[in-house]
């Protein structure tokens, strides 16, 4: 069952006289117990979308369902009664400064009408949770970024939500923090099996924790995919430029250029990840691969791995090569910068192959 | 009692009582001008506008001149023109748009990404107000109102000179008309003392109101 729905939302600015479309023609959907990642760079949209699921921000256009409801229809008080059903942590936490670590986990519960003696329990506990009790006291600037983030999370789940959004809750926190944070998010998904809208700029932070990811370019969801598809045939130039960004290797463009033979994008699933089929193939075609690029990345469906390579050899040979990785299930895609990989779509191998 | 020590107490009682006024309108209308500014939670762009100008208005009037032209509604409010009581409907009038304007100032230091965890609590804007603007910005209007107090004690001083009371009253008729440079010194350094008294003080509230590890040198 969908415990969020989102139809054709759109959502534009006026910036100096010029409209911006933030949002442009937005639909998906989550499931319980999903973690769904919405990814892109800056200025894509992420955040104006995330804003606009909880009405922060008012669409344009489009539907929202949420709870059996149009979001978008409802008045001021349904509204409100929702928005706790819908939590949210912020990239720069946005916690009540002059508010106690146990009252910003309070609030909600306060707004929601509850006396301390109803709250004390469950903001006690919320505060275990996260591994904080011993901060009840303290003030927020007293803490690290990771434990106020932490903060965050206790306070957005203070009403027991079903859905939690996460706006780059991790982009203002340092590798360490940004580790500790991520882990407690895994452990709220696992222990409550509540359903994440993660919107990130950051792959490792969506490898991390997604089951699906859409990549947002200009407003729009360019691709969307399970994590191991994503990773395994990344189709757009964005997604595949998301995907290498964080191992800071070679653009797909220069590898190209290192060779005049055609160069290709293997990926491979979990299971054939650690097979050494590259080797077993240049010894049965008798062709050369030279390895330009390779990664493994573990997701939460398994590991999956690409290596960039090119063949050298008889023209046949390298096809049947190509056609045996197929036959294991690798994907392969053929990185051309004439007519391949700028164009948004990889060319599959029964093209090559044909 | 000695002429030092009644108009001592004169002064503070006007400063005391127009300065409680003008809190008690600027803020609502502090309020008012940080929700329907064009950014704000409830935009109300042409009511936005004409409080702003009103304000501005208000607030450049030279405070001698205003004194003079609300001599009527003294009178009226509480059945004077001159005096220490006349004197804080002037005082309260000048401070009120001054107030305003300084508690829209310190309302806009509390970011507005607060705010939005605040609504996405579940908080109507009222709820919100009261439950986090104001909280959160608290330390940013004492620090409004003890600038406030201090204009106005300059103020108080000046509605001496036409029948106001206080230390600005003892300073020109002891001080001034008599050629009594001590008596005249002694006014001013009491009203100093006032200036320095409400500033230390203001500081010492403000920062223990701050939570975010700033503080201003006392």
């Amino acid at each position: 069952m969908c415990v969020i729905r989102v139809e054709n939302l759109k959502k534009s600015f006026l910036l100096d006289k010029t409209v911006i479309h933030a949002v442009n023609d937005v639909s998906f959907s989550v499931k319980e117990g999903e973690v769904f990642g919405l990814i892109g760079l800056s200025g894509a949209g992420k955040s104006t979308l995330v804003r606009c699921l909880n009405l922060l921000e008012r669409p344009d256009s489009g539907e929202i369902w949420f709870d059996g409801l149009n979001l978008v229809e409802q008045d001021d008080s349904v509204l409100r009664e929702k928005r706790c059903r819908m939590g949210i942590i912020f990239q720069h936490f946005n916690l009540f400064m002059r508010k106690t670590v146990w009252e910003n986990v309070a609030y909600p519960l306060r707004i929601a009408g509850k006396r301390t003696k109803e709250l004390a329990p469950r903001v006690d506990e919320l505060l275990d949770y996260i591994g904080l009790s011993a901060h009840a006291k303290s003030y927020p600037a007293e803490l690290s970024g990771g434990q106020q983030q932490r903060v965050g999370i206790a306070r957005a789940l203070a009403m027991s939500p079903r859905l939690l959004l996460s706006d780059e809750a991790t982009s203002a926190l340092d590798p360490v923090n940004t580790e500790l944070v991520l882990s407690m998010l895994k452990k709220v998904v696992e222990d409550l099996g509540i359903a994440v809208v993660l919107i990130t700029h950051q792959m490792e932070v969506a490898k991390a924790l997604c089951d699906r990811i859409a990549v947002m370019e200009h407003g729009r969801i360019i691709e969307e995919n399970t994590v191991e598809e994503l990773f395994l045939r990344p189709r757009h130039p964005v997604t595949r430029h998301m995907i290498r960004g964080f191992d800071e290797d070679m653009p797909l463009a220069h590898l190209t250029e290192l060779t005049s033979a055609p160069v290709y994008r293997l990926g491979f699933r979990s299971h054939s990840v650690t097979r050494p089929l590259i080797s077993d193939i240049s010894r049965r075609f008798n062709v050369d691969a030279n390895i330009l690029a390779g990664n493994i990345n573990a997701l939460v469906g398994g590991d999956v791995g690409y290596l960039v390579v090119s063949f050298e050899g008889e023209e046949d040979a390298v096809r049947g090569a190509l056609n045996s990785l197929y036959e294991d299930g690798v994907e392969i895609l053929k990185l051309d910068p004439a007519n391949g990989f700028n164009n948004g779509d990889g060319i599959n191998v029964k093209e090559v192959v044909r | 009692m000695n002429e030092f020590v009644r108009a001592t107490l004169e002064t503070v009682y006007m400063v005391f009582a127009s300065s409680f006024i003008s809190v008690i309108v600027g803020l609502p209308l502090g309020v008012l001008l940080i929700l329907t500014r064009p950014e704000g939670l409830r935009p109300k762009p042409h009511l936005y506008r004409v409080l702003d100008v009103v304000i501005n208005v208000l607030r450049s009037i030279p405070f001698l001149i205003l004194m003079i032209v609300v001599f009527p509604l003294s009178r009226l409010l509480v059945g004077r023109a001159t005096g220490t009581t006349a004197t804080i409907v002037p005082l309260a009038i000048t401070a009120s748009p001054f107030v305003a304007r300084i508690m829209e100032q310190g309302f806009l230091e509390v970011d507005y990404g607060v705010l939005e965890a605040g609504l996405a609590c579940g908080a109507k804007v009222s709820q919100l107000v009261r439950t986090v603007l104001i909280p959160e910005a608290l330390p940013a209007l004492v620090n409004g109102v003890t600038i406030t107090i201090i204009n106005i004690i300059g103020n108080s001083a000046m509605a001496g000179a036409i029948g106001g009371g206080g230390l600005g009253d003892l300073a020109i008729r002891y001080g001034l008309y008599r050629r009594n440079s001590f008596n005249l010194l002694v006014a001013v350094a009491i009203t100093i003392a006032l200036v320095q008294i409400v500033q230390f003080l203001g500081r010492l509230i403000e920062n223990s109101l701050r939570r975010d590890g700033t503080s201003t040198a006392l």
